[in-house]
C-alpha cells in the first residue's frame, strides 16, 4: 500500500471514535440532539424537585425527633392559688416534686421569664403583676420510671390548685402532622423518581423509533441485541446522571441560601441538610443513572424484539 | 436448504420446494425475472427470513432454532452486499466498513483496514461520509464491510443493478479475487451479460429461480 494512501486516514480520530470510552458502540448511535436535551433537562429539574423534596423529608423527621424529645423531656407544673397563697403553694409543690422518682430538679419560674412568655400575646408593657397569673414549674423528666399520672393524683390530693401539664395534648398532633410530612416528602421523592424514569423512557424510546434504521443495519451485520442496547442505554445513563447531577447542585445551592435555622427560628428556615445529611442529595445522580439505565434498557431491549 | 418454501405474511407461496445446497470455494449465480423471489433466498440464507416449511441449515445450524445471538452469530460468518447498501449515514465510511468488527467487539487492525479500502479504491474516501459517495463507490464500501470478518460465505443481491459496465466489471473482480481465496460466492443478479463475463474468468455455478422453484441453469449460459 502507497504511503499517500495512508495520510487520507486519520488515524488518532479514527481509533479514538472506535475506542471511545473504551466502548466504540457508543458512535455507533448517532447523535440526537432534542432527545439528548429532553434527557437532560428532565433529570436536571427533576433532581432539583428531589433535592427539595429530600429537605423537606428530612427537616420535617428532625422537626418530629425534636418535638417529641424535647416535650417528652420535660413537663410544665400550673400552680394557681387566691393571692398570697400561692407562693406557698408553689412551695408545697416544689416539696412534692422534688421527691418525685424520675423527676429531675424542678425549677420555679422567676416572674419576668413568665412575663417573657406572656409578652407575646399582651406586649411588653402589660403589668402582669397585676394579673392572677399563675406560678408556673419546669419539672425535668429524667427517668423511666416517672409516673405522670401518679404524680397528677398526688399534687391534686396533697396541692390542690397546682395542676400536671406533660404537653401530651398538643405533643401527639404535632408529632403526627411532622411525620406525615415527613412521609409526604418520601412519597414525592418516589413520584419523581417514577415521573423521570418515565420520561427518560419516553425520550429513549423516541430515539430508538428515530433510529430503527441504524437498528436493522446494526442486526444485519452481526451486532447483537445487548450490543445496541449497551450503546444507548450508555448515552442516556450519562445524560441522565449528568443533567441529575446539574440538578441536585443547582438544588442544594437554593437549599444553602436559606436563611440560617436560628435567624428566624421558625420550620422553613429548618428545611436544610445538616451535617452528613448534605451527603444525601448526591445519591440523586447515582439513582437518576441507575433509573436512566433501567429505563433506557427496558425501552431497548423492547424495541429490538421487533426487529430480526 | 431442503425442500424449503416460503411466502410472506401468511400468503401464497412465493418460493417452494428449494432444494439447494451451496458449494464451498464456489462461485453461484442466482438468476431469476424480477420479482422472482431472488433477494427473498438471499434473506432467508442470512436469517432475515424463516422459512415457512422445509428445513434450513447454516453451517450445521438448523436456522429456525437460532437464538437471536445465534443469528447475529450467522451474520458474523455470511458477509452481505445488500441491494440498498445500508450504511450508518452519520460514520465515516472507514468506521462504517468496520463496523463489524466494532459491534463484534474486536479491535480494529487499522492496518488491515488501510488495505482492504486500498483493495476496494476507497482509500481517498476513507473519511467521507456514506451519502457522499457515488453508487459504485457505496458498493465497493458495502463489499469491504462485508468481507472484514474474514466471513465464509458471500451474499451479494443485485450488486451491480445501479452500476454502469465499467464499474460493474470492476466490482465482479473484487468477487472474483474472493473467491480464488477460497470463499465461496453467491450472487444474485438479472444480468445474464455481467455472469457470462464472469463465467469467462471463473469457475461457477448458475441457479436460476422460475415460477418459485429452483434449477440448475446449464449451457444457455
Amino acid at each position: 500500500m502507497k504511503r499517500t494512501e495512508l495520510r487520507t486516514l486519520s488515524l488518532r480520530s479514527l481509533w479514538h471514535g472506535l475506542m471511545r470510552d473504551g466502548a466504540a458502540g457508543d458512535r455507533i448511535v448517532p447523535p440526537t440532539g432534542f432527545t439528548a436535551q429532553l434527557t437532560l433537562f428532565s433529570a436536571g429539574a427533576m433532581a432539583f424537585l428531589a433535592v427539595f423534596a429530600l429537605a423537606l423529608s428530612l427537616a420535617t423527621g428532625r422537626l418530629a425527633d425534636r418535638w417529641a424529645s424535647e416535650l417528652a423531656g420535660s413537663v410544665t407544673v400550673r400552680v394557681s392559688a387566691p393571692g398570697d397563697e400561692q407562693a406557698a403553694l408553689a412551695q408545697t409543690t416544689l416539696r412534692i416534686l422534688e421527691t418525685t422518682p424520675g423527676a429531675g430538679q424542678p425549677r420555679l419560674l422567676p416572674p419576668d421569664e413568665v412575663a417573657g412568655l406572656l409578652a407575646p400575646w399582651f406586649g411588653p408593657d402589660m403589668p402582669v403583676d397585676a394579673l392572677p397569673v399563675p406560678a408556673l414549674i419546669d419539672l425535668p423528666v429524667t427517668g423511666r420510671d416517672f409516673d405522670a399520672q401518679g404524680l397528677r393524683l398526688r399534687l391534686e390530693a396533697e396541692a390542690p390548685g397546682a395542676v400536671l401539664d406533660d404537653h401530651t395534648e398538643w405533643r401527639r398532633p404535632l408529632v403526627s402532622a411532622a411525620n406525615r410530612l415527613r412521609l409526604l416528602g418520601v412519597i414525592s421523592l418516589v413520584l419523581i423518581a417514577a415521573a423521570s424514569a418515565s420520561m427518560i423512557t419516553l425520550a429513549a424510546k423516541a430515539a430508538l423509533a428515530a433510529n430503527g434504521q441504524v437498528i436493522r443495519v446494526l442486526r444485519l451485520i452481526g451486532a447483537r441485541d445487548i450490543t445496541i442496547a449497551t450503546a444507548f442505554v450508555r448515552r442516556f445513563t450519562k445524560r441522565a446522571a449528568l443533567g441529575a447531577a446539574v440538578g441536585t447542585l443547582c438544588g442544594m445551592a437554593g437549599i444553602a441560601m436559606l436563611p440560617p435555622m436560628d435567624a428566624a427560628g421558625g420550620f422553613l428556615t429548618g428545611l436544610g441538610f445538616q451535617g452528613w445529611g448534605w451527603l444525601v442529595p448526591l445519591l440523586i445522580p447515582v439513582t437518576a443513572a441507575v433509573v436512566g439505565f433501567l429505563a433506557t434498557r427496558w425501552a431497548a431491549l423492547k424495541m429490538l424484539g421487533a426487529v430480526r | 436448504m431442503g425442500d424449503v418454501g416460503f411466502g410472506y405474511h401468511g400468503g401464497p407461496e412465493l418460493l417452494s420446494n428449494m432444494t439447494l445446497s451451496l458449494q464451498p470455494g464456489l462461485f453461484h449465480f442466482l438468476t431469476g425475472p424480477s420479482g422472482s423471489g431472488k433477494t427473498t433466498l438471499l434473506r432467508l440464507c442470512y436469517a432475515d427470513l424463516l422459512p415457512t416449511s422445509g428445513q434450513m441449515t447454516a453451517f450445521g445450524d438448523d436456522v429456525r432454532r437460532l437464538t437471536r445471538d445465534g443469528i447475529a452469530d450467522l451474520r458474523r460468518r455470511v458477509g452481505v452486499v445488500h441491494q440498498d447498501t445500508q450504511f450508518l449515514d452519520h460514520l465515516p465510511v472507514a468506521e462504517n466498513v468496520a463496523l463489524p468488527l466494532t459491534v463484534s467487539g474486536q479491535s480494529v487492525d487499522m492496518e488491515a483496514l488501510r488495505d482492504l479500502l486500498g483493495w476496494v479504491g476507497l482509500s481517498q474516501h476513507a473519511r467521507a461520509l456514506p451519502p457522499s459517495l457515488s453508487g459504485g463507490e457505496r458498493q465497493r464500501a458495502a463489499l469491504a464491510r462485508a468481507v472484514i470478518l474474514s466471513p465464509d460465505l458471500i451474499l451479494a443481491d443485485e450488486p451491480t443493478g445501479n452500476l454502469d459496465w465499467d464499474m460493474s466489471v470492476r466490482l465482479m473482480q473484487l468477487l472474483i479475487e474472493l473467491n480464488k481465496s477460497g470463499k465461496t460466492v453467491l450472487v444474485a443478479t438479472h444480468d445474464l451479460t455481467l455472469i457470462r463475463a464472469v463465467k469467462a474468468q471463473v469457475a461457477a455455478r448458475v441457479l436460476r429461480i422460475a415460477n418459485g422453484t429452483l434449477q440448475l441453469a446449464g449451457a444457455d449460459l
